[in-house]
């Protein structure tokens, strides 16, 4: 099942939730709505799923117009960020909920009810009350339910928020290949970049209401389309600087920026990542004046495999990120106050949109 | 050692001081007027008091008249008072807080003002006295008016019960049930009301208590006619009024033995209520909340 999404607009008061969206889910794909909180992605999922309505705009199901359908027709399941497990009822009762809606007899309701409890794992617990599981235990609760009435479509909101780090790992694999073996479309909303790219076919960076960027994981990780997506996507080293003549430069290093081949500088953002940041001995000889930046370290910090490395380049109180494999750094016998050189093996330049003199 | 177990250590003079004025005062304004309205009831024996009870046309009228109204104002309240704090639990709609102010008018109105405005609308001078006489419906003076009167005092019990306990449950598992295809009623009688079943019992049992006990606005709008409409409140007004002191103690006691079972009702209610909103309270921290969920954002 394809959902298209075309200018759909809400607002509450005077806060614009969604701008003017307009998107594509093909069939079968997992996408991930990633954004702050604010952006608008849980609007458009509570659109998507009909709980919500859109002040303009229309949404379409298989070419199908359903802007108007309601959320009991539109056959989407959804689940809630907190559950929402009908309390008062039992896992199998909250699991059943939807075929007894629907009148379904009691030997299918039984059958279906005892396959989705196979299927999150969750055998023999049916007569609990959701107040007596473990939150990944409900969160599952909650898949199978809204699996239950056969859904076309599973929007998520953030299925894993509310977890333990070790769960959420453990349950995101799980949805993924639970996503692969029924194939049917599914879109969740997230903060958490990591869950977006390892879980997502393709990924949709939200910001104040809007679309940032839709690609796969890879396209959006390598080329971030706006500095906003570059920043939220992690830590990032920003520097501003100015663009001439097709290059930008970096604390006097120039970076190739095909796109203004002008000779009238501009100031410009140069955005460069922690791990693609180099680290050099200060005294090598390697490095090619024009090329690399000396610097003195200022903090190092082991974080498992990664060392993250805070020098300051010098003549400057600007500190700078650099991620070092473990490994290298221990080569490098880096310690606070010891001489490196950084060389950007990779930057990304963003020119900030003209401002005009009212 | 700390100040906390000071506070609340019963040997110490000031405490131990203010239990006893208000052991005193609940004992003085409470419980003895209480045991004394049984002791005076049955003083004459059981069998006087049944006598007094069940072979006066005019009190058997009264407390069948009570028995009826009661429960008819109660269900119109719980209607009322579900649907009015739907309304007011899951929509955001202008003059929203002054409808909430409205729902209290009853408490903050003397029942007898409340019994009068409702003279001047349905009495046979009133604004729709006219339609009434032409329709030949009797409302002022007839058991109609007693229903009126007694709702109108009991409105704010139900609604006032039911806001904070939907507003604390949310609107979740309602929209998750009808994402599953259920219907509004569907909805309604599978999750709603099971959600707010202990919270409008609770409501019921008040405005059970409040609709046979009321007394002010009833005076004013039933015309105060023996054995048509007096109800239990009155009968016992009008006995007192007569000297009949042991047929008077007779009705009160009852009235007085209903306030005993609602106060049972009651502790029983709040007891699941306080159970109920534990369990909420276990299961918003089972699933780590919002706020302290580990997170790795960067």
């Amino acid at each position: 099942m394809s959902i298209h999404i075309r200018h759909v607009t809400k607002t509450f008061g005077s806060f614009t939730a969604l701008d003017d969206v307009s998107l594509d889910v093909e069939d079968g794909t997992l996408l991930a709505l990633l954004g702050p909180s604010g952006s608008g992605k849980t609007t458009l999922l509570r659109i998507i799923a009909g709980l919500e309505h859109a002040d303009s705009g229309s949404i379409e199901e298989n070419g199908a117009d359903i802007t108007e359908l309601h959320a009991r027709s539109r056959e989407v399941g959804f689940v809630f960020q907190h559950y929402a497990l009908f309390r008062h009822m039992s896992v199998f009762e909250n699991v059943a909920f939807g075929l007894r809606v629907r009148k379904t007899p009691d030997a299918e309701v039984r059958s279906r009810v005892e396959e989705l409890l196979r299927l999150v794992r969750l055998e023999g617990l049916g007569g609990r009350k959701p107040s007596q599981l473990s939150g990944g235990q409900r969160q599952r609760v909650a898949l199978a339910r809204a699996l239950a009435i056969r859904p076309k479509i599973l929007l998520l909101d953030e299925p894993f928020g509310a977890l333990d780090a070790k769960v959420r790992v453990e349950l995101r694999q799980w949805l993924r290949r639970l996503h692969d073996e029924i194939g049917m479309t599914s879109v969740f909303v997230t903060h958490d970049q990591e869950e977006a790219f390892e879980l997502a076919d393709r990924v949709v960076v939200m910001n104040q209401g809007r679309i940032e960027q839709e690609g796969s994981p890879d396209e959006v990780f390598d080329q971030p389309a706006t500095p906003f997506v570059m920043d939220f996507l992690g830590n990032v080293n920003v520097y501003h600087g100015r663009v001439e003549n097709g290059r930008a430069f970096w604390h006097g290093i120039p970076i190739d920026y095909p796109d203004y081949p002008h000779a009238q500088a501009r100031e410009a953002r140069v955005y460069l990542r922690p791990h693609e940041l180099e680290l050099s001995p200060a005294a090598d000889g390697r490095q090619r004046p024009g090329t690399s930046l000396p610097a003195s370290v200022v903090r190092v910090t082991r974080s498992g495999a990664v060392t993250r490395v805070a020098c300051r380049p010098h003549g400057s109180d600007a500190e700078l990120h650099v991620d070092v494999p473990t490994d290298t750094a221990r080569s490098l016998t880096l310690e606070p106050g010891s001489s490196v050189a950084i060389t950007p093996r990779r930057a990304r330049v963003f020119l900030p949109a003209p401002e005009y003199v009212i | 050692m700390s100040s906390r177990s000071s506070t609340t250590d019963a040997s110490q003079p000031i405490t131990a001081l203010l239990v006893a004025a208000a052991v005193a005062i609940v004992g003085l304004l409470i419980v003895v007027p209480l045991v004394a309205v049984f002791a005076e009831a049955f003083a004459p024996g059981v069998a006087a008091w049944w006598q007094a009870l069940a072979h006066d046309p005019d009190t058997r009228h009264a407390i069948w008249l009570s028995l009826t109204v009661a429960p008819v104002a109660v269900v119109i309240n719980t209607v009322f008072g579900v649907a009015a704090a739907w309304l007011v639990a899951r929509f955001r709609f202008p003059g929203r807080s002054l409808l909430i102010s409205l729902f209290d008018v009853p408490f903050s109105v003397s029942p007898v003002v409340a019994g009068l405005a409702l003279v001047l609308i349905f009495g046979r001078q009133g604004l729709l006295g006219a339609t009434l006489a032409w329709l030949d419906w009797k409302v002022i003076f007839s058991w109609p008016g007693l229903v009126l009167a007694t709702t109108f005092v009991t409105l704010p019990l139900v609604v006032r019960e039911l806001i904070p306990v939907m507003e604390a449950i949310g609107p979740d598992e309602e929209m998750a049930a009808v994402s599953l295809g259920a219907s509004g009623w569907q909805m309604f009688w599978r999750v709603t009301l099971p959600n707010i079943r202990w919270a409008l019992l609770h409501g019921i049992v008040l405005a059970n208590a409040r609709a046979m006990g009321e007394f002010g606005a009833v005076y004013v709008v039933s015309g105060h006619i023996a054995g048509a409409t007096d109800t239990m409140p009155l009968r016992v007004e009008k006995l007192f009024q007569e000297y009949r002191q042991p047929a008077s103690m007779a009705v009160a006691s009852v009235l007085a033995g209903l306030a005993l079972v609602t106060l049972v009702a009651k502790f029983v209610i709040e007891h699941r209520l306080a159970a109920e909103a534990r369990d909420l309270e276990l299961a918003r921290s089972a699933d780590g909340t919002t706020h302290d969920a580990p997170r790795e954002v960067a």
